[in-house]
């Protein structure tokens, strides 16, 4: 590896570091104003135009908060929480492909699944060859930083948050892996890049309807937001595993949570919603080619390609707000029971359904197709079976009580 | 530069896995082998094999580890060690065992022939690929490979078995106590 390489690596973790915390800056002002349309009010307005300077405010705030640590805290794993809930939620991003800008001016290489001529792509940090294994990897290991500041703190409530996190975020991670090993299968490669060429013509979303819903519900259990924001619940565990934290180390667990929130969408848009391709962007490329040359083409595809991938993010994003604004808490055993018993069997019948779907239908579309239907047909089954009987037990019997007068 | 890498992770793993043995506290102990499992990941890295680097990670690291918390802080058992040792002679057994395990690792690495040389150009680019190592696993070492889900699978079962007993005999006194209830609410 030269020297120039290892620069743009440098300035590569640079920017993307630097990037997800500015946006996690700014997604709290996105959600604050949202979540204040939604409830019909106003929301925060006063710092800057639109509340533009809101964040900044409050980074400044939170870096002249006093910092505390707890008496009987365990002192080295107190200070040690934080770092470790936010180093995995940064490392993540650095096999997803924000687009595709070649700096040789290669850019046909984008499209090529077996690309003849190594593609120098500078939006993404490192393409791997395991790339989907490194994602799943990567969050198991963000449980740590809530269980231990859960412990460290030495508080029953942040402790109940703590255990709490550590049951919710593994049982999820079946149901989230399995979602995703449905995909890996479909694409036949573990290369994020791969995944995102290979869906030409066709987006993930319909060959893995059924992998898409069930990867939504358990990616936004795994950044426990708000249905299933149990770890935090704040009307029975005060603010849970973060009650004893201040300062800037609250604020890196917040941050945590929102650029985890921010990667899942980034992720959820790479398998199944074509990544930063759209439609026309080829022709777009070979037009500007033909005006300007390959290295205008290759940069053109590049910022094109950076645009639809942020679009579609925040297009997720939106959603996830809208999901916050509607839903209540789930109860602790419900959460339990859609995760071990519907999330994760659907996500196992959907490996099945993938497997003999490719096998026996050799037409890779009608297959597709036929797996769009299969996972409708199933999610609306799977409804029907878990509508909720009446309880019956727990029914107060108010005739019984008149007619014995 | 692989060799300075390696130097440093292994004293990394070296570190981790002493203090783990060492350290008096279990949720600390966990943190040192956490530690150990990730530089053991990062000579997986070393020897060209990217996949089982993922598979240490997502196994050993997100998932056993998580569970060895869990229960620990569950039972709040992380002081446990202070107690004085109930077996004498326990410690010093397991010291030597250990140095004859390292005496016998040792003698068979020395006895070893040259290590084997990292495959190189060709070969290289496949090794440790995780589509050549399912192919492996598919037609080479299927046998053990289907056992072993055989095996999980029982687990599995066990664990839906074992709870579903439990939740029946409670579901039932629960039922029980509804119909107790009632019947008392209707004689009043």
């Amino acid at each position: 590896m030269d020297w120039i390489a290892l620069l743009i690596l440098i300035i590569q973790c640079f920017v993307i570091a630097l990037g997800v915390t500015t946006a996690f800056a700014y997604l709290t002002l996105f959600e604050r104003r949202l979540l204040a349309r939604f409830q019909n009010r106003i929301g925060p307005n006063r710092a800057g135009p639109n509340g533009f300077l809101q964040p900044v405010a409050d980074a400044v705030k939170l870096f002249f908060k006093e910092d505390v640590v707890p008496s009987a805290a365990n002192r080295a794993v107190y200070l040690l929480a934080p770092a470790m809930a936010v180093i995995p939620a940064i490392i993540i991003w650095a096999v997803i492909p924000f687009g595709c800008l070649d700096i040789r001016g290669n850019w046909q290489a984008c499209f090529e699944p077996q690309a003849t001529t190594p593609l120098q792509n500078i939006l993404q940090v490192a393409e791997i060859n395991i790339g989907v294994l490194y994602l799943l990897a990567v969050t198991s290991i963000g449980v740590y930083g809530i269980t231990l500041a859960g412990w460290a703190s030495n508080n029953k409530y942040s402790m109940l948050g703590g255990i709490r996190s550590a049951a919710h975020l593994v049982s999820y991670e079946l149901a989230l892996a399995c979602a995703v090993l449905a995909v890996v299968m479909t694409y036949g490669t573990f290369s994020t890049h791969q995944i995102v060429v290979a869906q030409a013509g066709l987006w993930g979303i319909v060959p893995q309807f059924l992998a898409f819903v069930i990867f939504m519900i358990a990616a936004t259990a795994e950044v426990v937001r708000l249905p299933f924001d149990l770890v935090e619940a704040e009307q029975e565990l005060v603010g849970g595993y973060n009650t004893e934290y201040g300062s800037m180390k609250f604020a890196l667990f917040f941050m945590t949570e929102y650029i985890k929130l921010i990667a899942v969408s980034a992720i959820a848009v790479i398998f199944f919603m074509g990544g930063w391709r759209f439609p026309g962007l080829y022709t777009l490329g070979a037009g500007v080619e033909n005006l300007a040359g390959p290295m205008a083409a290759s940069i053109a595809v590049g910022l094109a390609s950076l645009g639809a991938f942020l679009l579609k993010l925040v297009a997720f994003l939106f959603l996830s707000v809208w999901i916050r604004a509607s839903w209540p808490r789930m109860r602790y055993d419900r959460l339990m029971d859609l995760g071990w018993k519907w999330l994760l069997p659907l996500a196992l019948l959907n490996i099945v359904y993938t497997a003999v779907a490719f096998v026996l239908i050799p037409n890779e579309t009608l297959a597709s197709f036929v797996l769009l239907a299969l996972g409708v047909l199933t999610l609306v089954i799977a409804m029907g079976i878990n509508r909720v009987p009446k309880p019956v037990d727990n029914v107060t019997y108010v005739k019984d009580l008149k007619e014995m007068g | 530069m692989d060799t300075l890498i390696f130097i440093i992770t292994a004293a990394i793993a070296l570190i981790g896995a002493v203090a783990m043995v060492v350290a008096r506290n279990a949720i600390h102990s966990a943190l040192f082998l956490l530690l150990n499992f990730g530089a053991v990941a990062v000579l997986f890295l070393l020897l060209y094999s990217p996949f089982l680097f993922a598979i240490q990670l997502t196994v050993y690291a997100g998932a056993i580890m998580v569970l060895f918390l869990f229960v620990v802080m569950l039972l709040g058992a992380e002081r446990i060690e202070d107690a004085p040792d109930q077996i004498a002679w326990q410690r010093p057994l397991g010291i030597g065992l250990g140095v004859v395990l390292m005496l016998v690792a040792m003698a068979t690495a020395l006895r070893a022939s040259a290590f084997a040389p990292p495959p190189g150009g060709e070969a290289l680019a496949t090794f440790g690929d995780p589509a050549a190592l399912a192919a492996l696993l598919f037609t080479h070492y299927l046998l053990p490979f289907q056992i072993t889900g055989i095996i999980l699978l029982v687990a599995v079962i066990g664990v839906v078995v074992l709870n579903q007993r439990g939740r029946h005999r409670s579901e039932e006194a629960g039922r029980e106590d509804a119909r107790t209830r009632r019947r008392e609410d209707a004689r009043r």
